[in-house]
């Protein structure tokens, strides 16, 4: 498992990234509402918004986190908003992409650098 | 604002693991570890415990006369009836600007030698200067310090409060009374801003933290933040000061006719007499160009604050702004509130909001979303929300 420092983690399967957000970020947000998601065939432009997230409270964008095609969407998050809050790193993933560089996942922090990152 | 004020509860907020935030100069509880949906659904099921001692307490108490003079110098500066207002009763009410926007909103009851106000914490030293700079020379103006504020809410908040004071039980909405709890004198009303029965608590310092872990204890009741107060009274179509009412909105714009008494009207008793009342009543005659309404998102997209609404779905023709939107956890949908035109305030309206880079459609709604649970009176009128 890998980290964003916005909080996302990144988990490979296969020649995917699925992608979703820490606890520590769910806990954050506090109780997700709505998850809006892109559709599948949709591309992913790193840096650039992959869906919107909003709390009771806030709204908060979550960024692709490299280049790449839309596979799958957990469709159950968007009828079930609280799975983001209830199971963020099983039940309540995001999405997944096919990257253009399988290796972009290599980037991103590994536990240790991204607990020293949230204490 | 580098000083943050602590409120006399501020270690029973860590101790019941409260996520503090600044508010209006505060270090205040947005949730505990229940989160908001479950402290929102536990106020309007069982109660919730608010912190609500932020706001400002003022009392006021006549130097010249009596309660009957004072109360015509404070009606100088709000439309209420105050004349009339008997001792033990308190009203909702606001301090009205010259050009008829408000100034703050608040709660005013009347005790025995003196009316207690109960304002906004961002407002308290603007309202201060308000009420003495009207008030020199035949009122005292005094701002309480020593008392914190306990805010319990929520169907259970009778047997809650009953258990260590059981007289509380026999208040009515809007009835303040001077109670013991606890061994110490407090100031309750039967009040809130949550759209449940519920009380308010002012007690003198140092017995606030004893008096919350008290109310706690006998179950029924679980600490609620800052986040399931906002919910909780957009769900009740409740006014936030600074949000949905500023200096920039009139009382009948804001859909708060209602608590302008009927002796302060046109034909009334007392007719005028406040700052802003030439505008304020011609409002009242003849409407005006917009109106605070509810919003119905069509979708599960919220339309927050500062959302910009039209008529039409391409967004070309503006019809007002939302003022305060997110989501209503009694009703599991998204909701907002906000102004709109008077040609497109009638519910039903179909509008359409700028949310990001979409168009979404939503309806105008009655306020408020939910029907409040007031303990009221059958008798009484004047002071229950009527809706817009």
């Amino acid at each position: 498992m890998k980290y964003t420092k916005e909080h996302e983690w990144l988990r490979a399967e296969g020649d995917e990234i699925v992608v979703g957000i820490t606890r520590h970020a769910a806990e954050q947000l506090g109780d997700v509402v709505y998850v809006g998601l892109p559709s599948v065939g949709e591309r992913a432009v790193k840096g650039f918004i992959l869906l919107e997230i909003e709390s009771v409270k806030a709204a908060a964008e979550i960024l692709a986190p490299c280049y790449g095609e839309i596979v799958a969407v957990n469709d159950k998050i968007a009828e079930n908003p609280a799975l983001v809050n209830e199971d963020p790193l099983g039940a309540g993933w995001f999405i997944k992409i096919k990257p253009e560089n399988p290796a972009v996942i290599d980037e991103y922090l590994d536990e240790a650098e991204y607990r020293k990152l949230v204490e | 604002m580098e000083h943050l004020n602590k409120t006399e509860l501020f270690n029973f907020h860590k101790r019941r693991g409260g996520r503090l935030i600044e508010f209006a100069g505060y270090r205040l509880p947005v949730q505990y570890r229940a989160g908001i949906i479950l402290e929102h659904l536990a106020t309007r099921f069982s109660a919730g415990l608010f912190d609500v001692s932020h706001m400002g307490q003022i009392l006021i108490r006549p130097l010249v006369g009596g309660m009957g003079e004072a109360a015509l110098h404070l009606e100088r500066l709000m439309p209420a009836d105050l004349v009339a207002l008997p001792v033990g009763r308190q009203r909702y009410s606001f301090l009205t600007s010259e050009s008829g926007g408000i100034i703050d909103d608040l709660m005013i009851a009347r005790n025995e030698e003196s009316f207690l106000l109960v304002v906004n914490a961002a407002r308290t030293t603007v309202d201060l200067d308000c009420l003495q700079a009207a008030l020199a020379g035949t009122c005292s103006v005094e701002k309480v310090e020593d008392r914190s504020l306990i805010a319990i809410q929520g169907p259970a908040s009778e047997a809650v409060m009953a258990r260590i004071a059981p007289a509380t039980a026999k208040l009515e909405f809007m009835d303040a009374r001077e109670t013991s709890l606890a061994g110490a004198t407090c100031w309750i009303s039967r009040s809130g801003y949550t759209g449940e029965d519920g009380f308010e608590v002012s007690i003198p310092k140092g017995k606030a933290d004893m008096l919350a872990e008290l109310l706690l204890d006998g179950g029924g009741v679980i600490p609620a933040g800052l986040g399931a107060r906002d919910t909780l009274r957009l769900e009740a179509g409740l006014c936030l000061y600074g949000q949905d009412i500023d200096l920039e909105t009139s009382p009948v714009e804001a859909g708060l006719t209602w608590a302008i008494a009927k002796s302060r009207r046109f034909g009334g008793a007392r007719p005028g007499g406040f700052p802003g009342a030439e505008r304020i009543l011609s409002e009242i005659e003849r409407g005006c160009a917009r109106r605070r309404v509810g919003i119905e998102p069509e979708g599960p997209v919220p339309m927050r604050r500062g959302t910009r609404l039209y008529s039409d779905a391409t967004g070309q023709i503006s019809v007002g702004a939302v003022t305060s939107g997110g989501f209503g956890p009694s009703l599991n949908r998204p909701l907002s509130m906000g102004y709109v035109a008077r040609g497109s305030s009638i519910p039903g309206t179909r509008i359409y909001a700028a949310v990001r880079n979409r168009i979404l459609p939503a309806r105008v709604a009655p306020l408020p979303f939910i029907e409040s649970q007031y303990k009221k009176r059958k008798d009484s009128r004047n002071e229950i929300y009527q809706g817009a």
